[in-house]
């Protein structure tokens, strides 16, 4: 602080720090209190806010657990209640997704990094970075437009003779989430790539020829050479796409079927369908909780810090 | 063996390409087609209609210049917010670095619709507590978008602009200092200048993360929407094929820059490849 002081003088420095200021506390921790303190608050007409029914009560929070829904996880009936489903079904296909992405990425960032011509990794890259011009919304619904009913899809399966009938796509094959994982995973495959792809240039390649010298069979290269290496990319990329997935509110709106809820999609409708604030805010507190301690397990797991995931 | 992999890694590169670009190619191509719904299969004929469509929808433009302007607004508080950050966070050290660091990062890995969420009702209290309840600037509307867009876009610029002050040397403020420039020089004269590349990257990311905004948008939107939300409540409530004329033009603009900018990176690839042959050549010459 002294040393701002001296370089550039009490005004600009006072600049700085209010930028500074206004930032930190207008635009992050007081809405973040804002969102906390009325999560506790019941939904009131407007007359009524400050008056005797206007006290705090965890009844937000309890809503997630009325309506009480049949189920079944892995093949054992339960009866859960639906939000609380909801926000299961959101979690577990968001680390599907995850998977699916981490899969994909990381023959791919290994290709980039190590195996490509270095000549032409602008060119490659560029050709992978068109489509994250191309928004989200539109991502998804090109999606849409191949898996709708009468779509090309079902079409070219159908002139293949692959098969007879024309699929649903939307509700599924497996569970009704299919269609959501197909689009999220191809909506934020390149959020793993990159960071993935970064750490494994910073490899010194010798490293990979000494191990494949010293008779080590690929799989055993990677396992315990590029992949220790790779940690924080993979760790920052897994992060991402987890927070993007269970985050989006988009992706399972345009091409979800009616089985299928998103969390997001829950607290949607709290807040603007049902103009219920305040257990949209508390629904939402729920959701930063869960994916705070989801950052937290992947630094424990990964090893790394939140510097080296924020990227 | 290596040869093999090699084959395989290009094989798999060429078709996660492929990938990637086969839905946007049948998304644009059912711009054509002369069908109420939005698809190439059946193909019904060839048409142009549904780009006039696409001309005559007064609330897309509307949409799309609301876009441009928030876009605008966030660059103009991101930048400065986040360079300020950098520069601040920069000049101190330890436990109080590590904490505003967090705090700071925060936003970027928070979901967008707590974000959003957080906003309207942090300045609806405030509206409600200061007795300005219609007072428009504390309903949603747009200029919300553009404060909840505004507090997690700072951090990527704070991080562009931070990773540039590492290469910083501090001696040459010192030495401005010195020889009398006064503190406003040092800023725009030394450090600025230093800083411009990660300052114009920031923005330009700024931009583009603004226009692709949609979780903030949707919670904190009235009325007026942005080109984003715009597409999304079409695509929800029974679409025509004007949403793929749309992204048929979208689609092109962006094979366009890409290209213009390919072009140019080959060029001065090509220049300074010229210049260092140039220059051994030269050495060659003086060593003989």
């Amino acid at each position: 602080m002294q040393d701002l002081l001296r370089r550039y003088g009490t005004g600009l420095t006072s600049v700085f720090c209010l930028l500074v200021a206004f930032w930190i506390l207008v635009l992050i921790v007081l809405p973040n209190f804002a969102m906390f303190e009325q999560s506790f608050r019941p939904y009131l007409p407007v007359v009524e806010v400050g008056g005797p029914k206007d006290v705090y009560s965890f009844a937000n929070y309890s809503k997630i657990l009325d309506n009480g829904f049949e189920s079944t996880i892995f093949g054992i009936p339960v009866t859960l209640p639906i939000h609380v489903l909801t926000f299961l079904d959101t979690v577990f296909f968001s680390a599907l997704v995850t998977f699916f992405t981490l899969v994909f990425a990381y023959p791919l960032a290994y290709y980039l990094a190590k195996i490509a011509s270095p000549r032409s990794i602008p060119t490659l890259l560029l050709l992978l970075f068109i489509p994250m011009w191309v928004s989200e919304a539109l991502r998804a619904f090109a999606w849409y437009v191949i898996l709708t009913f009468n779509g090309p899809l079902n079409a070219a399966l159908k002139g293949l003779g692959i098969i007879e009938e024309s699929i649903r796509w939307q509700n599924g094959i497996f569970t009704s989430y299919d269609a959501i994982v197909i689009v999220l995973t191809y909506c934020y495959v390149l959020f793993m790539l990159f960071p993935i792809y970064t750490a494994i240039t910073s490899l010194d390649t010798n490293q990979i020829e000494a191990a494949e010298d010293l008779g080590s069979p690929w799989w055993r290269t990677h396992w315990r050479v590029v992949i220790p290496h790779a940690k924080p990319g993979i760790a920052s990329g897994c992060v991402m796409v987890f927070m993007l997935s269970a985050g989006s509110l988009l992706v399972p709106t345009v091409v979800g079927s009616t089985k299928a809820n998103w969390f997001p999609q829950t607290i949607y409708t709290w807040f603007n369908d049902a103009l219920d604030w305040n257990t949209g805010a508390a629904y939402s507190m729920i959701f930063l909780l869960a994916c705070i301690v989801f950052v937290i397990l992947m630094m424990r797991l990964f090893r790394v810090k939140l510097s080296d995931i924020a990227k | 063996m290596s040869r093999n992999r090699a084959i395989l890694g290009h094989l798999y590169f060429a078709l996660f390409v492929l990938y990637l670009l086969v839905p946007l190619a049948v998304m644009a191509g059912a711009a054509f087609n002369d069908s109420k719904l939005p698809t190439i299969a059946p193909w019904k004929g060839f048409t142009w209609a549904w780009f006039g469509d696409l001309w005559a929808d007064q609330t897309l433009w509307g949409a799309f210049l609301n876009s441009i302007l928030v876009a605008l607004a966030v660059v103009a508080l991101a930048v400065p917010i986040g360079t300020a950050a950098a520069i601040v966070l920069n000049s101190i050290s330890g436990k109080y670095r590590a904490t505003l660091y967090g705090f700071m990062v925060a936003p970027v890995l928070a979901p967008g619709l707590v974000i959003g969420i957080s906003t309207v009702l942090f300045w609806n209290q405030l509206g409600r507590s200061t007795g300005a309840d219609d007072f428009f600037l504390f309903g949603r509307g747009l200029h919300l978008a553009i404060l909840g867009q505004v507090s997690y876009i700072a951090a990527y610029v704070m991080l562009l602009v931070l990773a540039r002050l590492q290469s910083f040397d501090p001696g040459l403020e010192e030495a401005a200092l010195d020889l009398g420039a006064n503190h406003g020089q040092v800023l725009r004269r030394i450090l600025l200048p230093h800083l411009y590349p990660a300052i114009l990257a920031s923005a330009a990311i700024a931009f583009f993360q603004s226009i692709e905004n949609f979780n903030v948008t949707l919670f904190t939107k009235a009325n007026e929407t942005t080109l984003t939300v715009y597409v999304f409540s079409q695509v929800r409530s029974g679409i025509t094929p004007k949403i793929n004329a749309l992204a048929f033009l979208l689609i092109v603009l962006t094979l366009a820059l890409a290209l213009i900018y390919e072009m140019k990176r080959r060029r001065r690839a090509r220049i300074e490849a010229e210049r260092e042959a140039e220059a051994r050549r030269a050495e060659e010459a003086m060593l003989i």
